[in-house]
């Protein structure tokens, strides 16, 4: 029974983290850029803000426009369910493995499109057409990363991977660990919108990735897809952190040693963050058609990094 | 016993559906008669499979007792078992989605040839998974050929049509050549020999000999099932032919030459050198990437839909490419697990490809339209169509929890056993197989954002999309059926998985792995590595998505929704015009892939005379390089005429000359037959 207790808290605690660590790179970047920013927990009186209003809808949107929100927040939630947050084995391991947890995050991405498109305005579709193709093109690289991490575990299972680098505390400075770690991060910074890509800070017609295609949802709605988006950010950066360095992860399910991970947790998500702060401050917008060639550095590091994990074995 | 009363059911009730199609002509008695018998007999067919696999019999019968030729052997074993689930399946539901499309030809094209074809091709197909010897499979494989040229050829009096049907004839008939020689080569010249026979004497075969084998089968089966670059076909017969046919021909008759491939390479040769797989593999993940990216300039929707057939087979092949690689190696029971990816991703495809090809019948019935750039909105007019078709949709972008992403993530299982291979070189082709699989599922979910979302979704952009009407009940049935079946088969890969080792324990030795793969409602991979549950999954998302509105009410979220405009930049009025097209959907990737497509544009401006700064209208054309129509089959038809010209001389017409060839021809053969 307390395991899937965890399970629901895990999904709890990444639920309200996830505006936290939004607000935390924003300040981190204001700061960086002289500015003083907003507080930390200004995305949460956004998210108040928010629920508080009525919606309104295009009068040309059919219900896929007004059920997305509700399918993206709620396979986001089952992701962070899946994925080792602050302990591992965890039950649900046996649900889905890495390949389901990113196939999840595709299907909320491919009905942010749809609904992208579904009010017929021209934002709209640009978002959804940009965004489905940013998707598709770090589809292999993510799929290759997959690849490295299950070739030494032996199994794409989340659980079985943490539990095998645990074990084996070197793998972690060998190559194809290494250039894995470049690779899913460079796909972290395309899938959850972060500059060079996408800018998430800006309404500017022809920069707009992510916030084109959520152009038309306002209250509710808004909130749903703003803190989905939120959560995914939260799960990428832990996919990063508890994948490629594992330590903290509670293996026992002591409370010793789940307050442990939960700071480490914290820690490593506010590290990540900072290091994408820096990032956005040093480096301006890629052209939509350089982003191809990005992704196609990070495909050719993922594909190195199976290489080696291959003739390392 | 059960399974011969069956067996003679399903044959009687397409004979029967034929005949009354005949007799009958036109009106609903036809319809009726033909979408009977095809019904019934579709129904008899999927029962009889399931019940094979079930039972694990096997069925063997003797047409000499009942038809006075010798020759003919049938006998159903598992494989065999497996592809009759597939055609009872979609023979269903195109038999009665059939019923409600056929009524638009009333009047217009010929009911009667319609209706006795779907059976014949129906009972062609039945017969073709159960034939027993050379001479069986190649009639019952020409038959099915024929009846789907003549349902290609139903909208006869258009020019598009015909060509199609014309390039489909030429290359199922050079695969055809193929599999004669190949069939006359494995049998040492007996076509009767029984498979039987052929399963033991392979071994004998020289090496030579065996590749030869090999390369004529992988041409033969290859132009059915439409690898690149044999597929050139596919796009033009498909998409012209009625489309419960369309269904039917991408859903099932392509198949027919994967399960060739399979029947061939696997059971009858037992499998051979590692390059016979690392072909398959190549030619697979080539099919696979190709057909998706063509798919995405498609606008017209059943071409773009036949595009995607092209890239289903490549990832069949993918799996059975895989499989054959670890089958070289000894690795059997990855080898089993690549083969269960291939062969349970031809039952997902032959579901989802059957449902969304009624899907776009439906949506040609109701706007009256191929074309995507005239439709939009379609999902207040169509809903359940609509439903459907996004139902398909999510499956063929291998999204979980539906049937494609359960067939995926095994062809992706099978692939990361690369490992094991003791070979770098080899090994390393699973992890570019990989990326290509990756590329390929992400490609096909960005089109089909672009097929649905322009489609149904948004302002009509036509008067016909504007008044289109939901299609009748018969239709909607035909989709529901595939509909349901893409979430079934989504849901509980538990038990196909093991229903398919048990199909594949014993074809070219491998092990029976059906143990392997536990009936809990989480899927492993044999040795549990790996573990997935699609049901468990979606029964998550389900109860997340039930709280929500629990949660949002208990945080106190305004409920107040309010209907208004779209934000237009401060404009006021929204139109058709200011959309997004399927074109500029898939324009990025245009560019990105702008080495492939090359793409030429030409831009006419008509200016004013008086003025060039007043613009009178603006012509835009941009079309991509068809590279294999252009680099491979031009150079070939061109080669072609020119014979054909050339040899025109020897025809002059006159009766004296052809005197004279023939009696040199006598005595060539005479001075041959004495040396």
């Amino acid at each position: 029974m307390i395991p899937y207790l965890l399970e629901i808290g895990q999904a709890l605690l990444a639920l309200l983290l996830a505006p936290g660590l939004v607000g935390f790179i924003r300040m981190v970047k204001a700061r960086l850029q002289g500015r003083r920013g907003a507080p930390l927990w200004q995305p949460y009186y956004d998210l108040h803000k928010l629920f508080g209003k009525e919606a309104v809808v295009s009068r040309n949107a059919s219900w896929l426009f007004r059920f997305a929100p509700y399918l993206i927040f709620a396979t986001t939630v089952a992701v962070t369910m899946l994925v080792p947050l602050v302990a591992a084995p965890l039950p649900l391991d046996a649900v889905g493995d890495l390949l389901t947890v990113v196939y999840l995050m595709l299907l909320g991405t491919f009905f942010l499109a749809l609904a992208g498109l579904d009010p017929g305005t021209a934002f709209g579709g640009m978002g959804a057409s940009r965004g489905m193709t940013v998707a598709a093109i770090a589809e292999p690289t993510i799929a290759l990363a997959i690849f490295g991490l299950a070739v030494g575990a032996g199994s794409t299972n989340l659980g079985q991977i943490v539990a095998q680098t645990l074990s084996h505390p070197g793998a972690v400075i060998n190559p194809g660990h290494l250039l894995g770690f470049a690779a899913l991060f460079i796909v972290t910074l395309a899938e959850t919108g972060r500059l060079p890509v996408d800018n998430p800070a800006t309404h500017l017609e022809l920069t707009m990735i992510h916030e084109a295609m959520t152009l038309e949802y306002s209250g509710r709605y808004l909130a749903l897809v703003e803190w989905a988006a939120g959560l995914k950010l939260l799960v990428f950066f832990s996919l990063l952190a508890n994948l490629f360095l594992p330590w903290g992860v509670a293996t026992a399910l002591t409370p010793g040693a789940l307050a442990i991970a939960v700071i480490a947790l914290i820690v490593k998500l506010a590290l990540l963050g900072l290091a994408v702060a820096l990032i956005e401050t040093r480096i301006a917008k890629l052209r939509l058609f350089r982003v191809p060639e990005l992704l196609g550095v990070s495909f050719v590091l993922a594909l190195l990094s199976v290489t080696s994990s291959f003739l390392l074995r | 016993m059960y399974l011969r009363i069956i067996f003679l059911g399903m044959i009687t009730a397409w004979i029967v559906g034929a005949i009354a199609s005949l007799v009958a002509g036109k009106g609903v008695i036809a319809r009726g008669g033909a979408a009977l018998g095809a019904g019934i007999g579709s129904a008899a067919c999927l029962l009889l499979g399931v019940t094979a696999l079930v039972t694990g019999q096997s069925l063997t019968f003797s047409l000499a007792r009942i038809l006075p030729v010798s020759g003919l052997m049938l006998r159903l074993d598992g494989l065999g078992s497996f592809f009759l689930v597939i055609i009872g399946l979609i023979g269903l539901a195109a038999a009665i989605y059939g019923f409600g499309y056929g009524a638009n030809y009333e009047g217009r094209y010929s009911l009667r040839m319609a209706g006795a074809m779907l059976n014949l091709l129906l009972l062609a197909l039945g017969l073709q998974v159960m034939a027993d010897n050379a001479l069986t499979f190649l009639i019952a494989w020409e038959v099915m050929s024929l009846s789907a040229y003549w349902l290609v050829l139903t909208e006869h009096d258009r020019a598009e049509t015909v060509r199609a049907a014309v390039w489909y004839i030429a290359m199922t008939h050079a695969g055809f050549a193929a599999l004669t020689s190949m069939f006359l080569l494995m049998a040492g010249g007996d076509l009767t020999a029984s498979f039987e026979g052929m399963r033991s004497n392979a071994a004998a075969l020289s090496g030579g000999l065996r590749n030869v084998i090999f390369v004529l089968a992988l041409f033969g089966f290859g132009s059915k099932a439409g690898i690149v670059p044999l597929h050139v076909w596919l796009p033009m017969a498909h998409p012209v032919a009625p489309s419960h046919v369309s269904a039917l021909m991408s859903g099932v008759v392509i198949k027919m030459g994967i399960y060739g491939l399979v029947r061939v390479t696997l059971d009858l040769l037992g499998g051979g050198p590692v390059w016979w797989g690392g072909v398959v593999l190549g030619v697979g993940a080539l099919s696979a990437l190709l057909g998706v990216l063509y798919a995405l300039m498609e606008h017209d929707l059943k071409r773009l839909l036949a595009y995607h057939s092209v890239e289903n087979i490549g990832i069949i092949l993918i799996g059975i490419g895989a499989g054959l690689i670890f089958h070289s190696y000894g690795l059997t029971s990855l080898a089993a697990l690549g083969f269960i990816g291939g062969l349970y991703h031809t039952l997902n495809h032959a579901s989802f490809k059957g449902l969304l090809f009624l899907g776009a019948g439906s949506v040609l019935h109701g706007a009256h339209t191929r074309n995507m750039e005239e439709m939009g909105g379609l999902i207040k007019r169509m809903p359940v169509t609509a439903l459907c078709f996004l139902i398909g949709a999510i499956a063929i972008s291998g999204l979980p929890p539906l049937n494609g992403f359960a067939s995926e993530w095994l062809v992706f299982q099978s692939l990361l056993g690369g490992f094991n291979i003791p070979k770098p070189e080899v090994a390393v082709m699973m992890p570019v197989a990989v990326g290509m699989l990756a590329l390929t599922s992400g490609l096909a979910a960005a089109c089909f954002v672009k097929a649905f979302g322009i489609t149904f979704l948004a302002i009509p952009r036509s008067h016909e999309a504007e008044h289109a009407s939901e299609s009748p009940f018969s239709m909607r049935a035909g989709m529901a059926i595939l509909a349901f079946a893409c979430i079934a088969l989504g849901l509980a890969p538990f038990l196909v998985v093991p229903a398919l080792g048990r199909v594949l324990a014993g074809l070219g030795g491998l092990p029976d792995t059906h143990p392997a793969f536990t009936l809990e409602l989480s899927l492993a991979t044999p040795g549990g590595a790996s573990r997935v549950s699609p049901a468990l999954l979606a029964v998550g998302v389900l109860v997340i998505l039930g709280l929500m509105p629990l949660a949002l009410r208990a945080l106190r979220a305004n409920r107040r929704l309010r209907v208004s405009d779209s934000w237009g930049c401060g404009r006021i009025g929204q139109t058709p015009r200011m959309e997004y097209t399927a074109t500029s959907f898939a324009e990025p990737l245009r560019r990105v892939f702008a080495e492939l497509y090359r793409p030429t544009k030409e831009l006419t401006i008509d200016f004013h005379p008086e003025s060039k700064y007043f613009v009178q209208s603006i012509e835009y054309k941009s079309e991509i390089t068809p590279w294999f129509e252009k680099y491979v089959y031009e150079p070939c038809l061109w080669f072609v005429r020119l014979l054909a010209v050339n040899v025109r001389h020897l025809q002059s017409g006159s009766l004296h000359l052809y005197l004279v060839y023939v009696a040199i021809a006598l005595v060539v053969l005479l001075i041959s037959a004495r040396w």
